[in-house]
């Protein structure tokens, strides 16, 4: 099992979401986060003065899924979340050791 | 004793309090969310010290027989308002307990204009004992010099002596652009250089945490400037109906001048700068409005509005952390609105006198220059002083720890926004954490 974490941009979550859903992926996580990657921050004007915005507004989108659905998910994610401009983010992958459902006690590939 | 007039100065009176309340909106949502209620507290505090030190010696030092020379009345003459009460004491045509509470308002604004300077790092303890210091040494004499009108008898002849800028001098400050805007905004620059930066200042973007709130202090100053200038007419008169309508007319005017150039200078017109430039036109239009007619007034808020937008970004220059605009709005607004009654004055309004636009000659100007120097001068000096004596004796400025964690929690033990509430309530969690904290008291008594 893997975990895949992707940090988009926020208005492409929906796109990111529809694409997560035909591929058959059944659940994720999903958090407002902030930070910045080689393009920096940015700057912006407000009341006379010039401020350095360091760390830029993103979604953490998480999902859990089988060693054999990585590639179709990782493609799935870029290309929806992909504008061609810089600050569009990074996906990456984790080996997870193990997954319980909760509700139900099932481990392993069933609780996914 | 005229009711109607009375009626307008009791009602008056309450619209000048809520401004101060207002006042705590419009400078508890320009601070950051750690710091809200101490910047609040900051304007609340201003009431209750300077509330009582007014009845108690205030009125008196203000209003009170002068002492000579226009600079001080006897603070001791109506101690507790001692010989008010009675039906024969009138002023004007009010009964003088009404116009105490109505200049009372005065005086608590103008302290708490003062606390925007020293947002997010000041003590509430030792900023209570500046506002009371303040209010003893700085603002009661500016009220008296520019507030308290000689007293005449019948035949014209002065009984009463009264302040210097109001007669000698001849100044026009119908409602305080000189006592109450450059006297807070002098004393602001003062303690924004006793107190110092903020930490990360001005490096760190330190945005309004809440615009609303911003917006709803400026509507209730608006709505409570109506009795600040129309009050001042002492009366339901002419007067107050003229003073009304340019208090609405040059704000207006103010706020759009200072949202033309935001949107010439930063790209946007913004919430904030259209709060600031109604304060702005506030500000300017408060000694103004009996002088200029409304044509008047909207050249003089359109100019003050666009000269405050500018001047806010003087403190990036210079490298005085003022937080809030208490000098880019108040000191230069009310200079601003003093000084263009020299130019803008209209022998049509009710003060009766020509400016330099008017054929009036430069006589006006330079009476008007004089008292709002006279004030920044006096108001910046002592201020200066009374900021550090409270610097050096009780301490005045929060420690970096507990400003960079937030002074609210530091100071009041309150946070304004408790978001962590979707954590605490959770299953199993049934005993009473004070009960808790008690028999763990107990215990360790027992074994000691």
């Amino acid at each position: 099992m893997k975990l895949v974490t992707a940090i988009i941009k926020p208005f492409t979550l929906d796109d990111v979401k529809t694409s997560l859903e035909q591929l058959g992926v059944l659940g994720m996580t999903v958090s407002e986060v902030q930070g910045y990657g080689r393009q920096k921050g940015h700057t912006e004007v407000y009341r006379g003065a010039e401020y350095a915005v360091d760390f830029l507004p993103k979604l953490r989108v998480e999902v859990l899924i089988d060693d054999a659905a990585v590639d179709k998910v990782l493609d799935a994610i870029v290309e929806a979340a992909r504008t061609g401009k810089i600050g569009d983010g990074k996906v990456w992958v984790t080996p997870v050791e193990a997954v319980v459902r909760v509700r139900t006690g099932e481990r392993g590939s069933d609780a996914l | 004793m005229d009711t109607g007039d009375t009626a307008w100065l009791l009602t008056s009176s309450a619209l000048v309090l809520l401004m101060t309340p207002g006042l705590a909106f419009f400078y508890g949502g320009m601070v950051r969310s750690k710091s809200v209620l101490n910047m609040m507290m900051m304007s609340l505090g201003a009431i209750g010290v300077v509330g009582v030190l007014w009845v108690l010696v205030g009125y008196s030092a203000a209003f009170g027989t002068d002492v000579g020379a226009g600079l001080l009345g006897k603070p001791f003459e109506f101690f507790g308002l001692d010989g008010l009460l009675g039906k024969d004491a009138l002023t004007g045509t009010i009964p003088t307990t009404v116009f105490v509470a109505f200049q009372a308002m005065f005086a608590i604004i103008t302290v708490a204009l003062i606390s925007g300077a020293v947002a997010d790092r000041a003590r509430f303890g030792p900023w209570l004992l500046f506002a009371g210091l303040w209010s003893l040494v700085v603002y009661f004499p500016v009220a008296h010099w520019v507030f308290d009108f000689d007293g005449k008898d019948a035949a014209g002849n002065v009984v009463d002596p009264g302040g210097w800028i109001a007669n000698e001098l001849s100044a026009i400050d119908f409602a305080g652009g000189t006592a109450v805007h450059i006297n807070a905004g002098a004393a602001g620059l003062a303690l924004a250089i006793v107190l110092g930066r903020r930490v990360g200042w001005p490096k760190d973007r330190m945005k309004p945490h809440n615009l609303p709130l911003v917006v709803l202090g400026a509507g209730l100053l608006w709505f409570g400037w109506f009795g600040f200038n129309a009050g001042s007419a002492v009366g339901a008169n002419t007067t107050a109906g003229v003073t009304f309508v340019n208090t609405l007319v040059a704000t207006s005017a103010a706020m759009l001048a200072w949202l033309a150039v935001e949107r010439v200078r930063d790209g946007n017109a913004t919430t904030l700068g259209a709060a600031s430039g109604i304060v702005a036109g506030l500000v300017a239009i408060t000694p103004a409005c009996s002088a200029v007619t409304p044509l008047g007034a909207i050249a003089v808020g359109a100019i003050t509005g666009a000269l405050c937008a500018l001047a806010v970004s003087l403190k990036y220059r210079f490298g005085f952390d003022d937080s809030l605009d208490v000098v880019g709005v108040h000191l230069v607004g009310g200079l601003s609105g003093t000084v263009l009654i020299g130019f803008f004055a209209s022998d049509t309004a009710p003060a009766a006198v020509n400016g330099l636009f008017y054929g009036g000659g430069v006589d006006q100007l330079w009476r008007q220059a004089v008292g709002a120097v006279a004030v920044l001068g006096y108001s910046f000096v002592l201020s200066l002083v009374l900021g550090y004596l409270v610097k050096f004796t009780v301490g005045f400025r929060a420690d970096e720890e507990a400003e960079i964690a937030g002074i609210d929690e530091a100071e009041h033990a309150e946070t304004a926004y408790e978001f962590g509430g979707g954590l605490s309530g959770s299953r199993g969690n049934t005993k009473p954490n004070v009960a808790a904290g008690a028999s763990a008291v107990l215990e360790g008594s027992t074994k000691s």
